[in-house]
């Protein structure tokens, strides 16, 4: 639906005191229309800064974002609106949740926007079930929910403002195995059905080989590399030298090229890993198994 | 923001930030018992001394101590007017309309401000400027301890201060994370009437006192995990003990609360009533 | 190796504030040898962070019993305050969220609480802090406020606080749950140096995979009950049971068990990438060669 766009972003913290912090150093990126991106960086990288950029709660020092060409500091005043436009879910969304019912906390959004009660119903109805949130929930008090649907919860708070492009941070920080996958999937998912453009800020690599289509690698303030997946991951070196793991099974494929098995190396999920090496069984040269995804 | 929990402590090792806390404690509360005798222009002036005496060894700029003055301007400003304006004398300076300033009305007016200056400077010289919070509890704690007698509950009044003070910078945080997310869905804390500006806090207050009571309950449980029974049986890693600077100090501000009485009694150059 | 700590039949059921029970552990029986590393696994909601509250006394069982260091601690009757207190100095605790445990705004106070609390020496104290720090690599932040430190740094902290305390056994309830990588790694590290170097006894209570790999033996825990229970190897070899309760299986072994359709074999334990690849490489010839073979 919506591109977004980072254009000589600097940000710096304490600006004039002995503790400033530069958190973004020129940085230049675009967030394409319609696809899932990964922010990836450790802590400190200056990813949940770049996320602050996003809907305008920071503004930059220097240089400007872009939403579909223009600037969203354009008009200050209105910076409320780019809010509802660029929805942002934060890390540990959950501990924001604060109404009386499911309902009402997921409305915040939209009632805040000046939409009519109607619309606002039909928009709450339609996140819940994005997100994969029981419809008879939507009354329980929020605080009754377990962690997981509290996350959910959270995310449909967001969802229901419609918005063109979709930042979430850890969404599946702390959940179990199956939370994350869910989770997980339940975003893409939405991203397939509605178009909308989404970046998912993560450090886990095995979560964001399986789920993102584009991958931007964040460190010391500074976007150091960005491209499709299969290429990021390929480049195994680079993202061990910003202190950013590989997928275990990247790694499994790194050690098997290095014993003379010819399998391709863009592997990082289990699956594209057996194909690489049943394709080899077969005699091809394992590139065979790559792309079927 | 984040280093509120230093309040405003500035690092150093002069002989003040080496005082035992109870001995600053004391220490203070001698300062002010001299500031409040010294109602005349020479106790003033002997106080004004001392302080700038123990701003010079505590090696804390003048000019750190004079921005902590800031938050007092107010009081200072108002003070001022009222002595300037209310105190009538027999020396007439100025006379405009129904305002009539006395040459005594300027005098007290400068002897009150500069005291209460004095008086703000040297508490936080003593207290905030070369103790941490942590320091302060402790030594309150231990100054307290008779109370315990009488069944006071001075040691859980301590931990709550250690505690209040470990997460005033992790609920400030929390704060501000909070703002922020409600802000992305269109939370709008800075403009419309003062209600409405308070209706839109709701978001952000709900969600932190539910955070806060979670967190006191982690807490509870951690605690009770490392043993902790209140005071029952405690020992603690640093005792507070009495050095020779601290003997020396308490003895000078004892002479100097006598020295203050005589000089007001024996040599008031100028004495407020 | 001796007993540690054991369970019989223990159970406990929460009360909701309508009155309902829920049952969060069912009967188990576990025994805990003293000197190992104990990975306890399971989905949330398993009862797993329950059952490790139940070791130190934090919940008192419904029913059954909990012995530890051989003595007969808790009864559903519950226990005396000096018994509790016995425990606890000798399990630790080390929770989930890093800021939640962290009692004072001076590091090297926080770590001297513990010890503050059993009656310590104060020059007992001191060199037990010292200590703690230096363990767990956190000596130079000593005099900083916990607030600054990343969550990883406070986790150390937290260990350190519990170390000073000299227990026998340490449980990591979800202690990693909520770092990033690096904290993770340098967590762990410490967890493993503290299990050969001190000795200690460790319960991890996790659902990161690659974290139980690291133990010498894995419990998993499904609805309150012990479902799995041996060495990693054992553990994930059963892929299809893991799956069933909504775990997964380290990568290495989740590739190795797709492939045994194919004529692969699987054996246990190649967890880390160097070995699984090394295996998987012998195999490919192998296969080639009996496949050339009947060709």
């Amino acid at each position: 639906m919506s591109e977004i766009k980072l254009e000589n972003i600097c940000y710096v913290y304490g600006a004039g005191t002995p503790y400033e912090i530069h958190a973004l150093k020129d940085v230049n990126m675009t967030f394409e229309n319609g696809k899932i991106t990964g922010l990836i960086g450790h802590t400190g990288s200056g990813k949940s800064t770049l996320v602050e950029l996003l809907n305008g709660i920071l503004k930059p020092t220097s240089g400007r974002v872009l939403l579909d060409g223009r600037d969203i500091w354009e008009e200050p005043k209105k910076i409320r609106d780019i809010r509802f436009r660029v929805g942002v879910v934060m890390q540990y969304p959950e501990y924001q949740l604060f109404e009386e019912t499911v309902r009402a906390d997921i409305s915040f959004g939209p009632k805040n926007m000046g939409l009519s009660s109607d619309e606002i119903a039909d928009r709450v109805m339609e996140s819940a079930e994005f997100v994969g949130l029981d419809e008879s929930l939507l009354d329980k008090s929020p605080f009754e929910l377990s962690g997981g649907q509290k996350r959910r919860a959270a995310i449909a708070g967001v969802i229901a403002m419609r918005p063109e492009v979709l930042v979430l941070d850890e969404p599946a920080a702390g959940l179990d195995p199956l939370g994350r996958e869910s989770i997980l999937s339940k975003i893409c998912e939405y991203n397939r059905r509605s178009g909308v453009t989404v970046i998912i800020v993560s450090h886990n690599m095995e979560d964001m080989a399986v789920f993102c289509d584009k991958i931007a690698v964040m460190s010391n303030g500074e976007n150091v590399m960005y491209g499709d997946r299969d290429e990021i991951f390929s480049r195994r070196d680079e993202l061990l030298a910003v202190d950013l793991g590989v997928p275990l099974i990247t790694d499994v494929a790194y050690e098997l090229s290095r014993l003379g098995v010819p399998v391709p190396d863009n592997i990082y999920t289990v699956e594209r890993a057996k194909e690489s090496i049943l394709a080899i069984l077969d005699g091809k040269d394992g590139m065979a198994g790559g792309g079927t995804e | 923001m984040k280093d509120i929990t230093l309040g405003q402590y500035f690092p150093g090792d002069s002989v003040i930030h080496k005082l035992d806390p109870r001995a600053k404690l004391l220490c203070v509360v001698l300062y002010i018992v001299m500031i409040f005798v010294a109602s005349s222009v020479s106790g003033v002036l002997l106080a004004l001394g001392v302080t700038l005496f123990l701003i010079i060894i505590s090696g804390i700029p003048l000019k750190i101590i004079l921005r902590g003055m800031k938050p007092i301007l107010f009081i200072v400003i108002f003070t001022t007017l009222l002595n300037l304006f209310l105190t009538s004398g027999e020396t007439l300076l100025l006379e405009l309309g129904f305002i009539h300033i006395y040459l005594e009305g300027v005098c007290s007016s400068v002897l009150i401000v500069v005291r209460i200056m004095l008086l703000v400077a040297g508490s936080g010289l003593f207290m905030t400027y070369t103790t941490t919070p942590i320091a302060l509890s402790d030594g309150l704690e231990s100054l307290l301890a008779p109370l315990k007698k009488i069944k006071l509950p001075v040691h859980e009044f301590s931990m709550m201060l250690t505690i209040a003070l470990r997460f005033i910078p992790t609920i400030m945080e929390e704060t501000e994370k909070i703002m922020n997310a409600q802000k992305a869905r269109g939370a709008d804390f800075s403009t419309g009437s003062l209600v409405s500006r308070a209706k839109a806090l709701i978001p952000v207050l709900i969600p932190l006192f539910v955070s806060a009571f979670r967190r006191a309950d982690e807490l509870a449980v951690a605690m009770e995990c490392r043993c902790y029974r209140g005071d029952n049986g405690r020992t603690r890693m640093k005792v507070l003990k009495y050095g020779t600077s601290d003997i020396i100090f308490l003895i000078g501000g004892v002479l100097l609360v006598v020295g203050m009485i005589l000089l007001n009694t024996f040599l008031p150059i100028y004495s407020l009533r | 190796m001796s007993e540690f700590i054991r369970t019989e039949n223990i159970s406990f059921a929460y009360e909701d504030t309508s009155g309902g029970i829920h049952p969060a552990i069912k009967n188990v029986s576990i025994s805990i040898e003293r000197g190992s590393f104990v990975a306890v696994l399971g989905h949330n909601g398993s009862g797993k962070s329950t059952l490790a509250k139940l070791f130190n006394m934090i919940l008192t069982p419904t029913d059954g019993k909990l012995y530890v260091d051989g003595e007969l601690v808790s009864t559903p009757e519950g226990a005396d305050d000096d018994t509790i207190f016995g425990v606890r100095r000798k399990i630790g605790m080390v929770h989930q969220n890093p800021d939640n445990q962290i009692v004072s705004s001076v590091v090297e106070e926080d770590v001297a609480f513990g010890p503050e609390n059993l009656g310590v020496e104060p020059s007992e104290i001191r060199a037990r802090v010292d200590d703690a720090l230096k363990t767990v690599g956190m000596s130079e932040y000593a005099q900083h406020s916990p607030s600054r430190l990343s969550g990883g740094q406070k986790q150390r902290v937290a260990i350190a606080g519990i170390i000073a305390m000299r227990p026998d056994c340490i449980i990591f309830d979800e202690s990693t749950a909520m770092l990033d990588p690096s904290g993770r790694h340098d967590v762990m590290e410490t967890v493993k140096k503290l299990n050969r170097e001190s000795e200690i006894t460790i319960i991890h209570i996790t659902h990161d995979m690659s974290e139980a790999v690291m133990a010498d033996r894995v419990i998993v825990l499904n609805e309150g009950e012990v479902f799995l229970d041996g060495t990693p190897s054992e553990v994930f070899s059963e892929v299809e049971l893991l799956r069933s309760v909504r775990l997964d299986v380290p990568q290495t072994t989740s590739l190795l068990h797709s492939l045994l359709p194919y004529g692969f074999t699987s054996p246990a334990g190649l967890f880390d990438a160097e070995s699984c690849a090394g295996h998987l490489a012998n195999e490919i010839n192998r296969i080639k060669g009996l496949r050339e073979g009947t060709a």
